[in-house]
This record gives structure tokens, C-alpha cells and sequence, in this order.
């Protein structure tokens, strides 16, 4: 089913959680909403499943309005992070829930749903949970429940409220396979919410990157890794590390900076600003560079530099430990970024609402 | 030399003297204040033989208030039902301005004496009252009637199932409902199906205390009722006018029809908050 959101907005009191949403999603197509708390993602989900409604704007699916339509009228089965699982209910009667409260007219009977539900039983593997009691489940196979619930009424799109987010790593990653395999057999149009990048990369055909109620960037998955298209979806993406730099012919240039590795870029002269992630800068000791180094701490592999320069810039590196051997606290140091993005204008330029407290972005680790 | 192996046999020794001053005083004190009475209300009502404790039972008097008590509790426990889930409910999973307010008018039973309660409806709807007037003119009989006792007994006790069921909805949130709803179930099937077997064992207790209350109800029904004998007496009030009567025998066996139903409601509220732990 094709899904159309247009110009959409939604205030809750004095904040505004969405400011314009335009967004088309494609038959079949499995999109991650990803974006810090409070960006409007969860909020644009619900919108989606008549449980909350925008001030203004359209949606529609095959072209037809679905804003009249209410909650039950849309059939799409929203999947929670917390399951919402019926407890007094068996697993088995959890997934034909959808079946059993259509009207008796449409309603199949009782075998046929009962044969439903054991088909998804088995296409979800886990026909033996069958008779068991949620509360008997762990988190994985509650939420593998909690999708068989959704995906028995056949939804014209499925949607899933950060499906993963309270599930250990582990178990996040075999589910995240499984679900990817589910959606590749069912062919449902699929929209899922997270804040977690390398989840919406790994699952996702095509990431919508939210922040502040906008839509920063759409794209694939390596687009949107390669590209960041604004400074927010930089930051968001782990290119932490702002530099302010001068742009002289197509070159990033700074005291103490060495971007020899860096492309040229078809960009206008003038202060622009180099986002970098702390993995792709090389230290290289300097005793005429600007930054010192003001901090040194390990985490096992690396070792993560804290280094002091001019105008308040406090880079962080990360280096394999192996070559950060012959690294001292008050020593200076000259930077060598790998790889890093360029975007015009001097520092607090780029500075947007969502991070206007926080130029260090943290929100996108959970 | 082999160690002692009992176990926690090297926990240090700690007096035992407080906890068991403390269970001997509990256990005192519930003999002197609960179990002694109680027993006693079945001694006085059978003191003087099996014969004379039916015969005081049966007295149509007797009968008719325990009746009327019946009456009385079959009315309003479903009606305080109803209004416990849509108040808890209203409450639960809307907000809206005024909603604490609601939720302490709502709780203002329990923290008023019953017979202000009683007072309260006798000013509005008694003969010299705000509706005594407009009544009469349509012949509407509310006070030293059913009707009154059934209003009073409800304004008492309105407030136990509302706060059974409400703080179980609010810990369970809304997300269940609103799962049922995009799976297609229309308000009703969201609440027969979803939410009633949720709060079902909290919705039961709540009805049983609120059973129990509005048997054993005096103060609020004494001041409406207007103590007919055979008409208007509830069980509580037929044993106070025996007990005045000098009737003690009577009193006693009242007091003990009374004291079983009591009881009764006491082992289910037992049995129901073990299914509910």
C-alpha cells in the first residue's frame, strides 16, 4: 500500500511535535522513523494508526483520506514496545483477537481462524508458545507474538513503535534479522520507530532521519551514512567533533589541522565548520599544533583522547591503544581527520533547536 | 571436630524477646477487640436455647428487615458497579480540567461521618426541604422509604469500587486498549474483552466491600428510614430497636444474622485477594 503524509502537524500545548511533515512511502517498502526523544516520531506513528490526529495536514493510503477513518476502521494492529499483549489471554487467542472481533459478516469462522493462527504460529516460529500466557514469555518471544497479533488481521500497513527497544542486544539483533525476513515474506508495508541509527540501518530500505518535528533527511541507509545532509543528521550519525574551520579552495583549513586526507569540495570560500567522528582522526604528536591534551582513558581496545584548542573546541579522538603508546597528558597534538563533512558557516551556525542545549548531541545512544 | 552445619548457624544470636512480645501483644489484642465479642454475640443469641434463637429470627419483624436489607444491597452494589468502572475509567484514561477535583469529590463518602450523609439528604428532599415541596405536589415518597434508604446507603458506599479498579487501570495503562482498537474492536468488544477481564478481580472485591458496607450501614439509614418496623427497618436498625426494647435475646439474634453475612463476605474478600496477588 502506498502511503502519503503531507504538510502534517501536531501541537501538544506549547510544543510543537511535528512542524510539516511530507513524506511518501512506496508499496512494500520497510522504513525506519529514526531520531532522538522527542524529535515526533513515535507521535507521526500514532497519527498513522488514528490514535492521535495532526492539527493540519493529509494523509492517505491508495489515495484514499484516511484522516476521517478512526482507529478500528484502519485495521493496522500497532505494535508497541511494550507488546500490550492481552495477559488474561493465550497466545493462541492473542493473535486471533483481530480475527474474532470483526463483524460476524466478514468474520471467518471458527476453524479458519484457528488454522490462521496456526499458520502464523509456525511462520513465526513459535508454534509451541501456542497455549502459554504471555506472562509465561520473555521479551523476544512476546514480541514475536505481538507481531503474529498484528500481522493476522492482514494489515494494509504494519506498524511498529521502537519494536525492539526493550530487548537486550542480543536478542535485538536476532529479531531484527527475523523481522526483516518476516516483512521480505509478507510484503507489508512496514514503518518502524527508533532511536537506535544502527538498527534503522541494518532493517530498514530507507531511513527517515526526524529531529524536532521535521523530516532532516531521507534516504537509503548508506546515503544517509556517507551524506549526512544537515549538521543535526551529522551529529545524530556519531560526527560529534566540530572544528571551525576556513574553506579556501575547496579546503578546510585551521591551526594545528592536518586535512590532507579530506577531498576537496565545490564549496564557496569563508568559516565553515568540519564535523568529524572521533574514530577518524589520527593525533600525530606537534609541538607547534594548538590542541593539548588534556585527558587519556581506555576502554579495553582504545583509548579515547580529550584534547583542548583554541575558541573552546574540546575534539575527542579514539585510537587503537597499540599506537596511542606514546601518548602523555600536556602533550600537544596535531589532528589528521580520515574522513569528516563540511558545512558552511563558523560555529553555533549550525547549532538547530533540538541541540541548541546540547552542541554535543548525546541522545543518540539509548 | 566436624562443623555445625544447621543452616544460618552462624548468623549471630539475636534476642528472640521482641518479636515475640510483639506477636503476644498483636494476638491479645485481637482476642479482646475482635474475637471475644463476636463469639459472645452467639453465646447471647443462644443462651437461651435454639428454639427461642429461631423464634427470634423468624419474627416477621426480623424477617422483613432482613429483606429489606437484601433489597437494599442487591440495588445498590450494581449501581455502585457501574458508577466505580466509568468514574475509574473516566478517571483512568482521560484528562481533562477538574479531574483531581472529581477524583476527592468522589472519595468524599469515606471521609464524612454517615450522618451528615443522612442529614444532607433529609434537608434536600424532607418535607421543608429544597425538593420536599415539588415532591409532595407529585406525590413522591423518597424519605422513610426504600428510596431514601437505597440513596443514602449508595452516597456511603460509592466509592469502593472506583477505588479498587482505579489504581489497577492506571498502572496498566492504555496501550492494551489501544492495540485492541487498531486490531479492529469497537469500544464495547475493547471493553468486554480487554479491559473487564483486566480488572475483573479488582472490580469483585471492590463490589464484596462495598456489599458489606452497605449491609452493615446505620448512621446514614437511621436518620432517612425513619425506623418503621415491618416498612422502613434495615437489619442494623431492627437490632438497635430490639436492643432498646429491652429485647436482648432478640437483639443478640439479629446481631448474629447480621454478624454471619459479615463473615461470609470476610472469607470471599479472603479467597478474592488471594486470586488477585
Amino acid at each position: 500500500m502506498t502511503l502519503q503524509i503531507s504538510n502534517m502537524t501536531r501541537r501538544f500545548g506549547p510544543v510543537d511535535v511535528l512542524r510539516g511533515i511530507d513524506l511518501t512511502i512506496g508499496e512494500g517498502e520497510l522504513i525506519a522513523l529514526l531520531g532522538p526523544s522527542g524529535s515526533g516520531k513515535t507521535t507521526l506513528l500514532k497519527i498513522i494508526a488514528g490514535l492521535d490526529w495532526p492539527d493540519a495536514g493529509g494523509l492517505s493510503v491508495q489515495g484514499e483520506d484516511w484522516l476521517p477513518k478512526t482507529a478500528q476502521e484502519r485495521r493496522t494492529g500497532f505494535v508497541f514496545q511494550h507488546y500490550a499483549l492481552f495477559p488474561h489471554l493465550k497466545v493462541r487467542d492473542n493473535i486471533a483477537f483481530g480475527l474474532t472481533v470483526m463483524p460476524r459478516a466478514q468474520r471467518p469462522g471458527k476453524a479458519q481462524i484457528a488454522a490462521r493462527v496456526e499458520e502464523l504460529l509456525h511462520f513465526l516460529q513459535i508454534p509451541a508458545l501456542a497455549d502459554r500466557y504471555p506472562a509465561e514469555l520473555s521479551g523476544g518471544q512476546r514480541q514475536r507474538v505481538a507481531l503474529g497479533r498484528a500481522l493476522a488481521i492482514s494489515p494494509p500497513v504494519l506498524l511498529l513503535d521502537e519494536p525492539f527497544g526493550a530487548l537486550d542486544a542480543q536478542v535485538r539483533r536476532d529479531l531484527r534479522r527475523w523481522l526483516r525476513g518476516v516483512h521480505d515474506a509478507t510484503g507489508t508495508t512496514t514503518i518502524f520507530v527508533t532511536h537506535d541509527q544502527e538498527e534503522a540501518f541494518e532493517l530498514a530500505d530507507r531511513v527517515v532521519v526526524m529531529g524536532a518535528g521535521r523530516i532532516e533527511q531521507t534516504g537509503r541507509p548508506d546515503e544517509i551514512y556517507d551524506h549526512p545532509a544537515t549538521p543535526f543528521v551529522a551529529r545524530f550519525l556519531g560526527l560529534t567533533v566540530e572544528i571551525p574551520v576556513t574553506l579556501r579552495q575547496g579546503r578546510a583549513e585551521a591551526p594545528g589541522l592536518d586535512t590532507s586526507a579530506l577531498p576537496r569540495r565545490a564549496m564557496a570560500d569563508g568559516p565553515a565548520t568540519l564535523f568529524l567522528r572521533p574514530a577518524d582522526i589520527t593525533p600525530i604528536p606537534d609541538p607547534a599544533s594548538p590542541f593539548r591534551l588534556t585527558a587519556l582513558t581506555t576502554t579495553g581496545a582504545t583509548h579515547r583522547l580529550v584534547m583542548e584548542g583554541p575558541a573552546d573546541c574540546r575534539p575527542e579522538a579514539e585510537v587503537a591503544r597499540r599506537s596511542a603508546a606514546a601518548l602523555t597528558v600536556g602533550q600537544t597534538l596535531r589532528l589528521r581527520p580520515e574522513a569528516g563533512q563540511i558545512f558552511p558557516g563558523g560555529p553555533g551556525a549550525q547549532t538547530l533547536p533540538a541541540a541548541a542545549d546540547n552542541p554535543r548531541f548525546k541522545e543518540s545512544t539509548p | 571436630m566436624t562443623p555445625d552445619q544447621t543452616p544460618g548457624a552462624l548468623a549471630p544470636k539475636e534476642s528472640r524477646l521482641v518479636p515475640r512480645l510483639l506477636i503476644g501483644a498483636a494476638l491479645a489484642l485481637t482476642a479482646v477487640f475482635i474475637v471475644v465479642p463476636m463469639i459472645y454475640i452467639f453465646h447471647r443469641a443462644l443462651a437461651e436455647g435454639w428454639r427461642l434463637y429461631a423464634a427470634n429470627i423468624l419474627q416477621p419483624d426480623t424477617l422483613h428487615a432482613v429483606w429489606l436489607t437484601a433489597v437494599v444491597a442487591v440495588i445498590v452494589v450494581p449501581v455502585n458497579i457501574a458508577f466505580g468502572i466509568a468514574a475509574a475509567w473516566l478517571i483512568a484514561r482521560f484528562s481533562f480540567p477538574g479531574r483531581k477535583a472529581l477524583l476527592v469529590l468522589i472519595e468524599i463518602p469515606f471521609s464524612i461521618s454517615p450522618i451528615i450523609a443522612g442529614i444532607c439528604y433529609l434537608l434536600l428532599y424532607g418535607r421543608q426541604g429544597l425538593l420536599g415541596p415539588w415532591l409532595i405536589a407529585h406525590d413522591i415518597k423518597i424519605l422513610f422509604a426504600l428510596p431514601g434508604i437505597v440513596l443514602v446507603t449508595m452516597f456511603v458506599t460509592s466509592p469502593f469500587v472506583m477505588r479498587e479498579v482505579l489504581p489497577l487501570m492506571q498502572a496498566q495503562g492504555s496501550e492494551q486498549e489501544q492495540a485492541a482498537l487498531t486490531l479492529g474492536a469497537s469500544g464495547w468488544q475493547v471493553f468486554r474483552r480487554v479491559t473487564l477481564p483486566n480488572i475483573r478481580w479488582a472490580l469483585l472485591y471492590g463490589a464484596v466491600l462495598c456489599g458489606a458496607r452497605a449491609i452493615g450501614e446505620f448512621g446514614g439509614v437511621t436518620v432517612v428510614s425513619g425506623n418503621i418496623r415491618g416498612q422502613t427497618n434495615t437489619l442494623p436498625l431492627q437490632i438497635e430497636l430490639l436492643f432498646h426494647d429491652l429485647n436482648v435475646t432478640g437483639a443478640f439474634a439479629a446481631a448474629s444474622t447480621l454478624t454471619l453475612i459479615a463473615l461470609v463476605v470476610l472469607v470471599l474478600k479472603v479467597r478474592l485477594e488471594g486470586t488477585r496477588g
